[in-house]
């Protein structure tokens, strides 16, 4: 009994432990290919490798502490905007991950949603919600600096998305946490 | 045994969704769209297919009393190889059915399977069975996905067929899942007593 559990055990951990191997560098390069995309997505000109110059931001805020990653865009040396990747837990079904772009003044450039566990057909919407132009939806050549980005219901300028509501807040509260970060990094404040 | 019987035994009589009522779980998660149904399908066949084909090699050499805990490490290795190939090559259908790509491990599909099936009969046999039963399976969650996604967004496959206004939420959500497949059992159930 016991030798032949260890050997069917031992045979598995052998297969797992080859296979793991043989798909670590895809695995790796698969995740490098998304973010580049997104990247690219959300920040059209750059002619560094932001994914080479990212630095770490911790902010402060209601939620607590949040650690957003930025991805710096240069163009012939000069800043010219960057993606900002950061998350909120506050969302329906938890974890907002997002990335946002900023221009060099902080205006938002586009963004796009990288993980969620939000309900399809409501909340999920947010990755075409808050880029239409109907209304007050967008966010999209807005920046947080002259628009309070929160929705209606809290008196902010962004329509929630409709029976989204705490989606729209976590959202909204994840994008002003990128802008956060994206100020502290013009600051070249604590960066780690 | 004749291998078409098995094939069409877990197609259509024994069909774990429509008449076994097994791995519900899945069925009902995964189904939001056509896609996320097909994916989940081929995925659980292709550990099915392993699984059934390996149990029934081993099984002269595991002790009864044992027996469970090795189909579990059997069946856990096939899904954990298949996660980390679909992370590496299929990384956005991966995204889509992440959570539930590990939880084939506790499917009760495959653990029946195992027991009822694949440990009384011969490799060849057990194949054709967990070809039968996955596809089975596959053609289930696709049917439930192309469903509830027309009902739900006016789409299937993705390729609009009527605007998404017009689409009615619930079948998207979960209350949607069971509402369909109680109608797809019964449409089911009525053909085959006809």
């Amino acid at each position: 009994m016991l030798w032949s559990l260890t050997l069917i055990t031992a045979i598995a951990g052998g297969l797992l432990g080859y296979t793991y191997q043989l798909t670590e560098e895809p695995i790796a390069r698969a995740s490098k290919a998304s973010r580049e995309k997104a990247i690219q997505q959300v920040i059209p000109t750059y002619d560094n490798s932001p994914l080479d110059e990212q630095m770490t931001y911790t902010v402060h805020n209601e939620y607590g502490e949040t650690t957003a990653t930025i991805y710096p865009a240069k163009l012939g040396g000069k800043l010219a905007g960057a993606a900002v990747e950061c998350s909120n837990n506050t969302g329906y079904g938890g974890e907002i991950r997002i990335i946002v772009g900023f221009e060099a003044d902080g205006t938002i450039k586009d963004y796009q949603v990288l993980k969620h566990q939000e309900t399809p057909g409501l909340g999920a919407k947010m990755g075409d919600w808050f880029r239409t132009d109907k209304n007050n939806q967008s966010i999209i050549g807005k920046s947080p600096e002259e628009c309070n980005f929160h929705v209606t219901k809290d008196s902010g300028d962004i329509d929630a998305i409709t029976a989204a509501t705490i989606t729209s807040r976590a959202f909204l509260a994840a994008v002003r946490t990128a802008y956060a970060a994206y100020t502290e990094s013009l600051k070249g404040g604590n960066h780690e | 045994m004749n291998k078409t019987k098995i094939l069409l035994n877990g197609l259509i009589k024994e069909n774990p969704t429509f008449v076994l009522l097994l791995g519900m779980c899945p069925t009902l998660g995964t189904t939001t769209s056509a896609m996320g149904g097909l994916g989940m399908g081929l995925s659980t066949l292709f550990v099915l297919i392993c699984s059934n084909v390996v149990i029934s090699m081993v099984k002269s050499i595991i002790p009864d009393k044992v027996r469970i805990p090795a189909f579990i490490v059997i069946i856990a290795t096939f899904v954990t190889i298949l996660q980390l190939c679909m992370q590496a090559y299929l990384p956005e259908l991966y995204a889509t059915l992440g959570l539930f790509i590990p939880l084939i491990v506790v499917n009760c599909i495959l653990l029946g399977r195992a027991e009822a099936f694949a440990a009384k009969h011969t490799p060849g046999e057990s194949f054709f069975d967990g070809l039968g039963i996955g596809l089975g399976f596959t053609v289930a969650l696709t049917l439930l996905g192309c469903v509830r996604e027309f009902l739900g967004t006016g789409h299937i496959f993705g390729r609009p067929i009527y605007p998404e206004e017009y689409g009615s939420l619930i079948f998207i959500l979960a209350p949607g899942a069971f509402i369909v497949l109680g109608f797809l059992i019964a449409i089911i159930h009525s053909i085959k007593t006809r």
